[in-house]
């Protein structure tokens, strides 16, 4: 008897195993990464050519950040970046073979060659400039200030001494107002949904964000208006590659600037963004043919 | 509290994509568990024997992996061996390696707690009733090392299962990745659908752990 369950217990384990390693080895590995072709290390990174022969350039993206970069219900990637990422491909006459990112890895993954380009709404910074190569921007990025209808706030001097402004701790607006405002109250929430719960409520004389999240905020809605869309040191969102990858570099500038000339981004925008943004921002987040 | 927004499972291939991606999970998990417990016999074995270098660079092995995070590991399987060695690990690879490697030092250390827990009698009685130290291993020391191991093992397994969800870091699409891209995908049309959707992925968590744990109850009873 007992003999017999321990075989049991042994066959067990054996088919298991069996099944995993079957599974692994059997369908063609569809999770991204890895697959695609690959540089023949050394440098660290594929040149244009290099691309146009393996015929597939690994493009990362994000595939949870509607609506720049994310997988629709078929398991498709979609959004602003991806049809960027699209037009690429198209352009190089390659397959695009997308990999999913996280913000914390992308500069990982181009220093280590194993994406071609990343399309990750990837800021463009001084720090991130040092670590990798940014090709001319194709979007904006500001901080907004989002007020409720009746009592619009359009600059930030129209903030009386008695009025909070409701903020996300740890964001871009937080640094900057009290960089920039010190005298300016500020209401701070730990999350997204505390900070809307908060304007709705009427504790906060306006709400300052990213643009875009207020932008989005006001159209969904109904009641809100960006008075400020676009506030501060406006940041620029670029393509990037790695660092000394100076063929696939002038190659993207060539193209970011020659898509300049049909508003390829205004139609991006258009496919995209809409729906999120509104008509009315497209010009203050669009940016094309790379001239700021 | 009218709808956990579960609709959006069955837009498109949702659900097929979820359970393609708790499959990945089970698959990294499943090969890393049999490559850990395969490992962590042996070195388990081996520590409990007479070698002090053996035991001390077992001793540095599972404190680096006591003390290292898995997403570091990640990090440095996947792009620290580019970096260094210009190998161009896969994702999947380098999940296998960390998981494994995590796991064979853990397992191993269970293997070695179990085998010093066998009472110094049990050898002796063996080697009164005429066994060799082979024999005694096979029949008096194994049977009972393992079944101390199970409740111990399960615990690591399904600590296991649960980690593959840092693979993410590195590239791979796995069930709970692909549950923030359909939350993500569908924030403005089911805002509710955060709620639902890791309801989901924790069932489907369970629904692979728990048998594992049942399979673990069922012989640990047998071989009472």
């Amino acid at each position: 008897m007992k003999k017999t369950s321990k075989l049991l217990a042994l066959l067990l384990i054996g088919a298991l195993t069996l099944g995993a390693l079957a599974g692994c080895g059997g369908n063609g590995d569809k999770s991204a990464a890895g697959n695609g072709e690959k540089s023949a290390a050394g440098d660290g990174f594929r040149t244009l050519d290099e691309i146009k022969e393996s015929g597939v350039v690994n493009i990362g993206v994000f595939s949870d950040k509607s609506p720049f970069g994310y997988v629709d219900e078929n398991g498709d990637y979609q959004g602003y970046d991806v049809y960027f990422a699209n037009r690429i491909g198209e352009d190089l006459g390659v397959e695009v073979n997308f990999v999913s990112t996280e913000a914390a890895s992308r500069i990982e993954y181009l220093q280590t060659g194993k994406v071609d380009i990343i399309l990750a709404n990837f800021t463009v910074t001084e720090e991130r400039a040092e670590e990798v190569d940014f090709a001319l921007p194709y979007m904006n990025v500001a901080l907004g200030v989002v007020s409720p209808d009746d009592a619009v706030i359009t600059s930030l001097d129209e903030i009386g001494p008695e009025d909070e402004v409701i903020v996300i701790s740890g964001t871009t607006a937080e640094t900057y107002l009290e960089k920039n405002n010190p005298e300016i109250k500020l209401q701070k929430y730990d999350a997204y949904a505390e900070a809307k719960t908060a304007l709705e409520n009427g504790n906060g004389a306006a709400w300052a964000n990213d643009n875009t999240e207020v932008i989005a905020f006001a159209i969904e809605n109904p009641g809100y208006t960006v008075g400020i869309p676009s506030l501060g040191s406006a940041d620029t969102i670029a393509p990037a590659v790695t660092k000394g990858n100076t063929t696939l570099l002038d190659w993207l500038n060539d193209e970011i600037v020659a898509l300049g000339e049909e508003e390829f981004f205004h139609a991006d925008y258009e496919a995209t963004l809409l729906d999120t943004y509104g008509a009315d921002y497209e010009d203050t987040l669009v940016v094309e043919g790379g001239a700021a | 509290m009218r709808s956990l927004g579960l609709d959006v499972l069955w837009k498109g291939k949702n659900f097929l994509r979820l359970l393609g991606g708790l499959w990945v999970a089970v698959r990294i998990s499943l090969i890393s568990v049999a490559v850990s417990i395969a490992l962590g016999l042996v070195l388990g074995v081996l520590v409990t024997g007479q070698s002090r270098v053996l035991k001390a660079l077992f001793r540095v092995y599972l404190e680096i992996v006591r003390i290292m995070p898995q997403m570091v590991l990640l990090f440095v399987v996947y792009f620290g061996t580019t970096r260094v060695f210009g190998w161009d690990l896969s994702a999947e690879l380098s999940a296998v390696i960390v998981f494994s490697f995590w796991g064979a030092a853990e397992m191993g250390d269970l293997v070695r707690g179990a085998l010093i827990s066998i009472p110094r009698i049990q050898y002796e009685s063996a080697e009164a009733l005429g066994l060799s130290a082979g024999q005694a291993y096979r029949y008096v020391i194994l049977p009972q090392t393992v079944r101390r191991l199970i409740p111990l093992s399960i615990n690591l397994i399904t600590r296991m299962i649960k980690t593959t969800s840092l693979v993410m870091m590195i590239g791979m699409v796995e069930v709970l990745k692909v549950a923030q891209q359909i939350i993500e995908a569908n924030r403005r049309t089911s805002p509710n659908a955060a709620f639902g959707l890791f309801a989901v992925v924790l069932l489907l968590y369970f629904a692979i752990c728990w048998p594992i744990s049942r399979l673990a109850s069922y012989l640990e009873k047998r071989w009472a």
